[in-house]
């Protein structure tokens, strides 16, 4: 690397430095020079040159500050605006098509020149703070854009991905980016429960077998280390951390004075306050980078220009892509061509009706037996859970997970019959495995409520029988006065209520553990045994496995992308009741990670019909957010309706969960802010305020339409083309003419009767009146004329003749009556291109 | 000027920065994949040229149909060979990268697809573009007929002056509207 060796003062005078940090003054008659192009110093200082180079500028700033300032503010506005340019260019040049020669001497000329005067912008004293300033800015930068690099350094799993991107193509890589972004989600609601719920409770509140809550019972210590009472969520697990119950209600524990209940019911709030954001920042972004894609006016170009996909490295998938891309134009040309013949529509009609009802009848179904088995599960549990089998026991667990499993390949079968375009297949599809999920999901919580019921009033019969219990124990030692010492009994053996948040909690936990074994399970057997039958029968087998039936498999996007939605809903629903749920989400996606990646390069194939992901990238937003309220919905409904359990959880002993809330207010925070708080949550407050932002949302509404308007507006003026516009004001010219000739007619007619009346002294009026209906007629013809003008200015590109004014400026485009010509060599640039 | 043997000088580095939208680890990965494609010979020129048929050996390239349109339009050499100096290969991986512009990825795109390099997209460079995409057996390719049909109706929807040829500004216009233009005009090392 050269050194920028050290300069003349007089001539061109600046020397290149790291930062401007001590620039000398300009000289005036420089600014104009072009200035010498060298190669950049280190930017970062490094000590000797930094040492050398103040020494030199010592020198040299002694000569220069014998020089006066001779900038007079003009001078300096106009210096400020010229440095100011070349800083927005340089921010700019990585946007420009130039070649990178181009741009490097472009960069290094704005560079120097900006260096050179940026320190004489800065007037006399306050010269070494703006310097300061602008080093720090520079600083910045750099720290801004080694963050940058950072960040994406960070990103996991991104080489992961390009295989499968390039193996795949960017439809079923949109799977593997939307799981990394959900295990991104859910790291940080684990950092939340994990970090604010779990570990205070566990190193501040009080340990384990010191409360009732908090130790396993007598009745069950035989086998609470079993692995398959732990399997199941009981025992040990139970009485832990990980659940509800196992949270002591005192109001601030441990020597930080950690508001235990109060963290608790906060970060169940934030949780799902987060994922709002979240979800909806995320669509909201998807949408912008749509632009409104609801185009189907460029389905050629669209197909021709934006259908190959660059990432695809493997030439397999490329062939699959050249084959997908050559039947959706032959599809697309014959649809363009003749109409879809209608025959038999009402056979159609009939069998999609058909197909609808049997999907029905199969959701119906579905939901039914999953009903039938929650209260056949709680028949069970009556009876005790030892006498029954294992299926019997996890019997709601599975029957929900087999259900998902194969109803969505019914409906497969059941959409032959409809005989749809394969993309409103798919939509179809995508539909009613949702309807499916939601309405298994729903049909489970109703029968839970049940169960949360029944155990509310077992509650309220062990609450009677603890006062006897109680006196049972003081029975023998009545004999003595009332000051009889206070028996200790082991907190193992006092009865306990039946805890119904924890069995909420384990009965969210057990279904996601169910879930993930099934669609592991499923995933082994249904694509790796699959593929590695195919690949070894192949050699014995009568018809070729590989091309027919069953070869192997395709990755199913929609299918999974479903999956994890519902997953995430669950994760959603319990998460209040079982703080573990996020932690156990995220090792969950994290193993789905590897698994998938590894069976999606081992067993699947490139599918042979490729439907673009990013169409749909809002679609499964939005499902995401409409599982987001729907699953928040039963938890809010119990957290406000039903009273937490007496005798476990941090807010037992409450009336309602959220009374916590107003017992912070009273007690840590000073009076007025509680009075404050009162004040603004009177319903005299609120209800205008609600009113307000309905009367906000319905403004928007309507502008954001009237923008669409517009928008559609300028969308058919630009189709239909400038000739139409141009006809429309043709028209409009042709009209106005035609009506100011027959008011000119009319008025002259007037004229003459008025002349036939009376002659002589009217006949100076007269001359004037056709004086002035000829200066009329004339200057029609002038305007004729100026528009005969106008029509051959238009031969030269307007460009340079035109202001860049908007077309309604002055007659838009050449006239009518003259043939258009074509002009290949004007570009004109369309007013609605995006800058 | 230039890069020295192995070693990117760090001033060059940080313009390179400011001037692509690649991130510091994506350009030294792409200066060891440039080095790699060097003959021993080159490796000493001041400015190294990579011809043609290496670059197209690239794995990212191989199976591209575009390949040898994009050697050529970024390329600086003056035999017009599509050989690519290190800087022209940043140049096509800033271009092709995740954060780049929409405008100035539409701006090459309309670059490869222009055939004739007469800077408008005619009925020519239509047929040729048609034909990369649909591959290069007979089964693939689409009937004449249906050629001409096909370039009736992309003209019909994208040239908007009605001059027979769709240029840079039609062509961005149409691309601007493009939900999954910017997701797939995408190449990554």
């Amino acid at each position: 690397m050269e050194v920028v060796g050290e300069e003349d003062g007089d001539t061109e005078g600046k020397r290149k430095n790291g930062h401007s940090k001590k620039e000398e003054k300009k000289e005036d008659n420089e600014r104009g020079e072009k200035v010498q192009k060298k190669k950049k110093n280190k930017r970062i200082e490094t000590s000797s040159e930094q040492e050398s180079s103040e020494e030199v500028e010592d020198e040299v700033e002694e000569e220069g500050e014998e020089k006066p300032e001779v900038l007079s503010p003009e001078e300096l506005e106009k210096l400020k605006e010229a440095v100011d340019e070349r800083k927005k260019r340089i921010s700019t040049l990585r946007g420009k098509p130039w070649p990178m020669r181009k741009k490097l001497l472009t960069l290094r000329e704005s560079h120097e020149f900006v260096e050179k005067y940026e320190g004489a912008l800065g007037k006399g004293k306050s010269r070494k703070l703006y310097a300061y300033k602008v080093m720090m800015l520079k600083k910045w930068m750099k720290f801004q854009r080694d963050f940058e690099n950072f960040k994406t350094a960070c990103v996991p799993w991104e080489m992961k991905i390009k295989e499968i991107e390039s193996h795949f193509g960017s439809s079923v890589a949109s799977y593997f980016i939307f799981l990394r972004w959900m295990y991104g989600i859910n790291m940080i609601l684990f950092g939340l429960t994990f970090g604010l719920v779990m570990v205070p409770e566990a190193l501040m509140g009080r340990p384990y077998g010191s409360m009732p809550r908090k130790t396993v019972p007598r009745a069950e210590e035989a086998n609470a280390m079993d692995f398959a009472v732990l399997w199941d969520f009981g025992g040990y697990a139970q009485y832990s951390v990980l659940f509800y119950g196992y949270y002591n209600s005192q109001r601030a524990i441990g020597w930080l004075k950690f508001r235990m209940p109060l963290s608790y019911f906060l970060v169940g709030v934030g949780t799902v306050a987060y994922s709002y954001m979240v979800v909806i920042r995320t669509m909201a972004r998807n949408a912008n980078e749509d632009g409104g894609g609801d185009d189907n006016s460029f389905n050629f170009s669209w197909k021709m220009f934006t259908s190959w996909d660059y990432l695809i490295g493997n030439p397999e998938t490329a062939d699959n892509k050249f084959a997908s891309i050559t039947t959706s134009f032959k599809e697309a040309i014959l649809e363009e061509q003749e109409s879809r013949k209608d025959d038999n529509i009402h056979l159609t009609r009939f069998l999609r009706v058909l197909a609808n009802f049997l999907v029905l009848c199969c959701l119906a179904g579905s939901g039914y037996l999953i009903y039938f088995v929650v209260r056949r599960s709680q028949k069970f549990a009556l009876e005790g859970l030892e006498s029954h089998s294992w299926w019997e026991r996890n019997e709601v667990n599975m029957v929900m997970s087999l259900l998902g499993m194969f109803c969505p390949m019914l409906f497969d079968v059941i959409s032959a019959l409809e005989n749809y375009h394969p993309r409103i297949a798919l939509q179809w599809q995508l539909g009613r495995i949702f309807a499916l999920f939601l309405g298994n999901l729903y049909t489970f919580i109703i029968a839970l409520m049940d169960e949360i019921n029944l155990k509310r009033e077992e509650e309220e019969v062990l609450k009677l029988n603890m006062t006897i219990w109680e006196a049972s124990l003081y029975n023998g030692t009545l004999g003595a006065n009332s000051t009889a010492p206070p028996i200790t009994v082991h907190p193992a053996d006092i009865p306990r209520g039946p805890c119904w948040e924890t069995m909420v909690g384990q009965e969210f936990v057990r279904l996601i553990v169910s879930d993930t074994m099934t669609t592991y399970i499923t995933l082994l057997i249904g694509d790796f045994l699959r593929a590695v039958l195919v690949r070894f029968l192949n050699y014995c087998w009568c018809w070729d496995l590989e091309a027919g039936f069953p070869s192997y498999s395709e990755f199913d996007v929609s299918g999974n992308v479903l999956g994890l939605i519902f997953n995430q809903g669950m994760i959603w629903m319990g998460a209040f009741y079982a703080p573990c749920l996020p932690a156990l989400n995220v090792l969950r996606l994290h193993v789905s990670m590897y698994l998938q990646c590894w069976a999606v390069m081992c067993c699947n194939v490139p599918q042979e019909r490729v439907f673009k992901a990013s169409g749909s990238n809002n679609f499964y937003m939005a499902m995401l957010l409409v599982i987001l309220f729907l699953s928040t919905l039963p938890a809010i409904y119990t957290i406000v309706t039903i009273p937490p359990s007496f005798d476990c959880g941090p807010f037992s002993g409450k009336s309602r969960m959220f009374d916590v809330i107003q017992e912070t207010l009273e007690s840590d925070f000073p009076a007025w802010f509680g009075k404050m708080f009162s004040y603004a949550s009177n319903p005299g407050l609120v209800l205008p305020f609600l009113l307000l932002m309905v009367l906000a949302i319905y403004y928007l509404q309507s502008t954001s339409k009237s923008y669409k308007q517009a928008n559609l507006e300028l969308k058919k003026k630009l189709q239909t083309g400038p000739t139409a516009d141009l006809h429309a004001a043709e028209q409009n010219e042709e009209n106005k003419k035609k009506k100011k000739m027959a008011a000119l007619k009319a008025a002259m007619d007037l004229e003459e009767a008025q002349n036939a009346r009376s002659e002589a002294p009217r006949q100076q009026r007269n001359n004037n009146a056709s004086q002035q209906s000829y200066r009329d007629r004339g200057e029609k013809k002038g305007g004729e004329h100026r528009a005969h003008q106008g029509k051959s200015n238009h031969q030269i590109p307007p460009s340079a003749t035109r202001p860049p004014a908007p077309r309604g400026h002055g007659l838009p485009g050449p006239l009518p009556g003259n043939q258009r010509q074509p002009a290949p060599s004007v570009q004109r640039v369309p007013n609605s291109q995006r800058h | 000027m230039g890069t020295t043997a192995s070693q990117l000088g760090k001033d060059l580095l940080s313009e390179y920065q400011e001037l692509t939208f690649l991130t510091k680890q994506e350009i030294l990965l792409a200066h060891k994949r440039f080095s790699e494609c060097l003959s021993k010979e080159d490796k000493n020129l001041p400015t190294p040229r990579v011809p043609m048929e290496k670059v197209l050996s690239l794995p990212e390239l191989k199976s591209n149909p575009f390949r040898k349109r994009i050697c050529h339009v970024f390329s600086t050499s003056d035999m017009k060979d599509g050989s690519l100096t290190f800087e022209d290969f940043l140049d096509l991986l800033s271009a092709f990268s995740d954060s780049a512009t929409l405008e100035i990825k539409s701006h090459y795109a309309f670059r490869i697809f222009d055939f004739d390099d007469d800077g408008t997209l005619d009925s020519g460079d239509l047929e040729k573009l048609v034909n990369c995409l649909t591959g290069e057996t007979d089964d693939t390719r689409l009937t004449p007929e249906e050629m001409r049909q096909l370039i009736s109706n992309i003209l019909e929807e994208s040239d908007i002056d009605k001059d027979g040829t769709v240029n840079l500004s039609e062509f961005q216009h149409v691309i601007s509207r493009s939900p999954d233009f910017v997701s797939s005009f995408k190449i990554v090392l």
